[in-house]
């Protein structure tokens, strides 16, 4: 009941093979997003959250696309705007956590036994720190922001690429091949650099995927809670704040934002779990 | 001694097994008495494992099988029951050990609760203290004494002893009917001999029919009476194993036996093969399965080969006999 | 085992003491002087001086800490520097909001979660079970403060059926207090929910594949007999441990959802006393849901022994 005889991974496999599902739609979800946010940097419908002299609370018409909010703003601009401070916030975060919880993960894995015992032990401390409570104490002390959010969602990510790392790497490191490098007489930087980090990209990009959407939920949270970006700055989970108030009788204010990061999170998510899929099927969670 | 003399457990008869439009067997045709060893043998890809699974009902999803699988004692086409009768048979009167031992057991079960389950499944009104000491029982005669390893997991034991809890839970209702299939494959050498002992010492012991598949010639030998050489889906020879093994008629057969033998062969001298590989399921040419190979094939090869009895007038000619129309030892010409 | 438990314990007591350091560290150290983060920029140098010494603020750092240390295993870590609030009482009062909200939560994602996701895996390749996985990943996604809205807009604005917000003891008031934690409880379900659900699918998928299973058929056992006597208890193992780091989760998410509905938990303690800058309150708060968290990763650690009995006598999974 096991094995077939045609290999599923390795190169040269046919690409098309490997697209799936989750993959098409986060892919396409993601890649909408992407050219919202590029978008905003050109044009957007209206003058970028200019207060306009039109009537708050419009539904979507004709010029409004999608209607506008208390302050007399366009709604459909603040979303396109919204998605680059989204995004913006994720590739920091992400991009903070995985260069300092992947070398971190490796050096784990390849150190002596006490030191990957005290970062790994460093890690699960980091890990009862959530990405909200860290980055309610950061608020606390140096207010809140975009950039204090930012740093807040990517130190608390850090043991997430950490671990995941650490795992790959040391799976890797008990390979045949690596066995054989040290054979040849490799040193440990060079073992690091040329076979553990490549085999753990896929690792990562998955990983990357995942925080990604945890990032976005955490700083659509904290903009909520007014702890992230300040009112003044375009962000959805302000949206859905100013929103909630007039539930009412405006509930597109609330479910235009709302929809605008489920989507977002949905995409990232499904992204993961497609290249997830692609890349590995032994790591495929089916 | 005919097939006469002791009742028949197993017949099957016009067996077909196809996954939607790919034959995989091909009117398999075969009969197993009580207290009779018989042995299947094919490479992989000869379907005997399926033959196995079609007979047990264990057939996977989109797999078919038609024909007649009769146990005795029952009048009913056993592939023509519902999925409760099944239920009902397997594990009490027909039981299946199979080849992963590694692997066949849950692993956060206690051995002796595993096998105590098959009896309280088929045996009204024992209680669970009861069912345990009987599977303690059977755990015994199979080797493994309860002092130490009833209580135990799993993960506990060796390859060899998990596959004798599998043994022991396939015994303990007394089937009528055991199905092996290479139990002894995924074991380590000086294990297999007591596998095959406690599976062989099981059967006698309850006079059962014992269905024994496998690749390994030697194993066969030691084990088996009778012999079903199978290859593409179809019985191809059939016999006393020492008929079979000293004078095989079906070329297949001969190549088999010929690559077995090591003893034959003098100083730098290559081990015999036989040309080419197996084809894929369903990729099996028409006639004779074998033809492709054969280093005796002709054009006479290309319609199916009927069945040959070895000595004719027998009862059951199915027993004893061979599908080749150029059999080995045939003269030329 | 009992060696293994000890350890373990072990390492939970040093790590809720780093954790302790870390954020006695963070919130007294890293802003300067505490006293005058809570007056505000504009305070004078004498209020400033004068909060200073009454709370003992210029005491050596270690003594401090092992004040401020002290004071929470007794509840009483002191109180708010501006309101003089006792901050002990508001804490407990607060837990007593968020442990209902949490209880409720975890309950509802658990009973839904586990047949649901074990319905998902059996019927993996028939269209119901595809169209519930296709559903999990919606719920997956929709942040729990969106699905709180989005309840309140409906339930509570659209329909009235249930109030939008605010608290009622239990004792006092039975059914007030249910009509306003059904809301929040089940937006704080959903996204844990929908995550533990497509995690017990994927567990039981990955036992409906093990061989074990074909041997448990070929006892005789019927295949909804097998997978529930066999499988489901097999896939037990892993969900216990997700479904146990899901609490901690859910009480994060709490923390939001309690501004949602405008519940009196410790979340909003916690947000309120970082609005009002309370170092102390918030300090304490946060340690709070730290060790809460570490000790639900802790007894997770050690129910998962518990239970794989591969553990527990050192065998290999």
């Amino acid at each position: 009941m096991t094995s077939p005889t045609r290999p599923t991974t390795g190169p040269g496999l046919d690409w098309r093979a490997r697209l799936n599902a989750p993959l098409l739609i986060g892919g396409a979800l993601v890649l909408l997003i992407t050219g919202m946010a590029l978008l905003s940097l050109v044009w957007t419908p209206h003058p970028p959250m200019k207060v306009l002299s039109t009537p708050a609370y419009q539904t979507p018409n004709a010029e409004y696309w999608l209607g506008t909010d208390r302050f007399r703003r366009d709604v459909f601009t603040q979303i396109i705007l919204g998605s680059r401070t989204t995004l913006y916030v994720g590739v920091v975060a992400v991009g903070v956590a995985a260069l300092v919880g992947v070398p971190l993960g490796v050096l784990a894995a390849m150190a002596p036994r006490w030191f990957a015992g005290l970062v790994m032990r460093g890690n699960d401390i980091l890990l009862a720190f959530p990405a909200l409570l860290l980055a309610i104490m950061f608020a606390a002390i140096y207010g809140g922001s975009t950039r204090v959010a930012m740093v807040a969602i990517g130190i608390a990510t850090i043991p997430n690429f950490a671990r995941i790392t650490r795992s790959g790497a040391l799976s890797v490191l008990s390979s045949d091949y690596v066995l054989a490098a040290r054979a040849a007489g490799r040193g440990p930087l060079a073992i690091a650099t040329r076979h553990v980090l490549p085999n753990l990209t896929g690792l990562v990009i998955v990983q990357a995927s995942v925080s990604f959407a945890i990032a976005i939920l955490a700083e659509a949270a904290l903009a909520y809670l007014g702890l992230g970006t300040p009112t003044g700055q375009p962000s959805w989970g302000r949206m859905l704040f100013e929103a909630q108030s007039t539930l009412r009788s405006a509930p597109h204010l609330a479910l235009i934002p709302g929809a605008a990061i489920a989507l977002a999170v949905l995409g990232f998510n499904l992204l993961g779990d497609g290249l997830r899929d692609a890349l590995d099927p032994q790591l495929a969670s089916r | 001694m005919s097939a006469a003399d002791t009742a028949v457990v197993l017949e099957v008869d016009g067996l077909d097994v196809a996954a939607g439009s790919t034959s995989l067997l091909s009117q398999v045709r075969f009969t197993v008495a009580a207290g009779e060893r018989v042995g299947l043998i094919g490479e992989s890809g000869s379907g005997k494992s399926l033959t196995a699974l079609a007979v047990m009902g264990l057939l996977p999803d989109g797999v078919r099988a038609r024909g007649t699988v009769r146990l005795h004692g029952r009048p009913q086409n056993l592939l023509e029951q519902s999925a409760a009768q099944w239920a009902a048979l397997r594990g009490d009167e027909m039981t299946m050990v199979f080849q992963e031992p590694m692997t066949a057991l849950n692993p956060t079960m206690r051995v002796s609760a595993q096998v105590a389950e098959v009896i309280r499944l088929h045996r009204n009104g024992v209680s669970r203290a009861e069912a345990l000491r009987r599977a303690e029982d059977v755990l015994d005669q199979v080797g493994l004494p309860a002092a130490q390893t009833a209580r135990a997991y799993p993960h506990q034991l060796s390859g060899g002893q998990r596959q004798r809890v599998v043994i022991a839970i396939a015994l303990a209702c007394d089937p009528r009917l055991l199905i092996c299939d290479e139990p002894s494959t995924a074991l380590d050498v000086t294990v297999q001999a007591r596998v095959l002992e406690e599976i062989v010492s099981g059967v006698r012991a309850r006079e059962a029919a014992l269905l024994f598949i496998t690749h390994d010639l030697a194993v066969v030998a030691q084990v088996c009476e009778r012999v079903l050489v199978m290859y593409g889906g179809r019985i191809v020879e059939a016999g006393a194993v020492h008929e079979v093994f000293t004078d095989p008629r079906h070329h297949y057969t001969a190549g088999l036996l010929a690559a077995s033998d090591l003893t034959s062969l003098g100083r730098g001298a290559v081990l015999p093969t036989i040309e080419g590989t197996v084809p894929a399921a369903g990729q099996f040419p028409s006639g004779c399965v074998f033809r492709t190979r054969c280093p005796r094939a002709d054009r006479a090869c290309e319609v199916p080969p009927p069945w040959t009895a070895r000595e004719p007038e027998v009862a059951d000619p199915a027993a004893s006999g061979f599908a080749c129309v150029h059999p080995t030892g045939e003269r030329h010409g | 085992m009992l060696w293994q438990l000890t350890r373990r314990l072990a390492v939970l007591g040093a790590s809720i003491a780093v954790s302790t350091v870390v954020v006695f560290g963070f919130m007294q150290v890293l802003p300067g002087n505490p006293a005058r983060v809570a007056l505000g920029v504009n305070a004078s140098e004498q209020a400033v001086a004068r909060m200073t010494a009454e709370y003992g603020l210029d005491r050596p750092l270690v003594v401090q800490y092992l004040d401020w240390v002290a004071g929470m295993l007794r509840l009483d870590p002191g109180v708010e520097y501006i309101s003089r609030a006792a901050i002990g009482p508001q804490i407990i009062d607060g837990l007593g909001v968020t442990v209902w909200l949490v209880g409720a939560a975890m309950l509802l994602a658990v009973t839904v979660a586990v047949p649901v996701g074990a319905w998902m895996a059996i019927r993996h390749r028939h269209a119901d079970g595809v169209a519930l996985s296709a559903l999990s990943q919606v719920g997956v996604a929709v942040p729990a403060f969106l699905a709180g809205i989005v309840g309140i807009s409906v339930f509570a604005v659209r329909l009235g059926w249930l109030p939008s917000g605010g608290w009622v003891v239990p004792a006092q008031d039975p059914v007030g207090f249910l009509q306003r934690l059904i809301l929040p409880a089940i937006a704080l379900a959903l996204v844990q929910g929908s995550v533990l659900a497509r995690y017990v699918r994927s567990a039981v998928l990955e036992e409906l594949q093990q061989d074990y299973l074909r041997t448990a058929r070929a006892k005789g056992l019927r295949p909804a007999q097998a997978v529930l006597r066999h499988t489901l208890r097999n896939a037990a193992v892993p969900v216990v441990t997700v479904a146990g780091l899901q609490l901690a989760g859910l009480l994060i998410g709490a923390v939001v959802i309690e501004r949602v509905f405008v519940l009196p938990g410790l979340g909003s303690l916690l947000l309120d006393s970082v609005q009002s800058r309370e170092l102390l309150t918030i300090q304490s708060v946060v340690m709070v849901l730290v060790v809460a968290v570490l000790v639900i990763n802790f007894v997770v650690d050690a129910l998962y022994v518990l239970i794989d009995p591969r553990l527990r006598t050192g065998g290999r999974r």
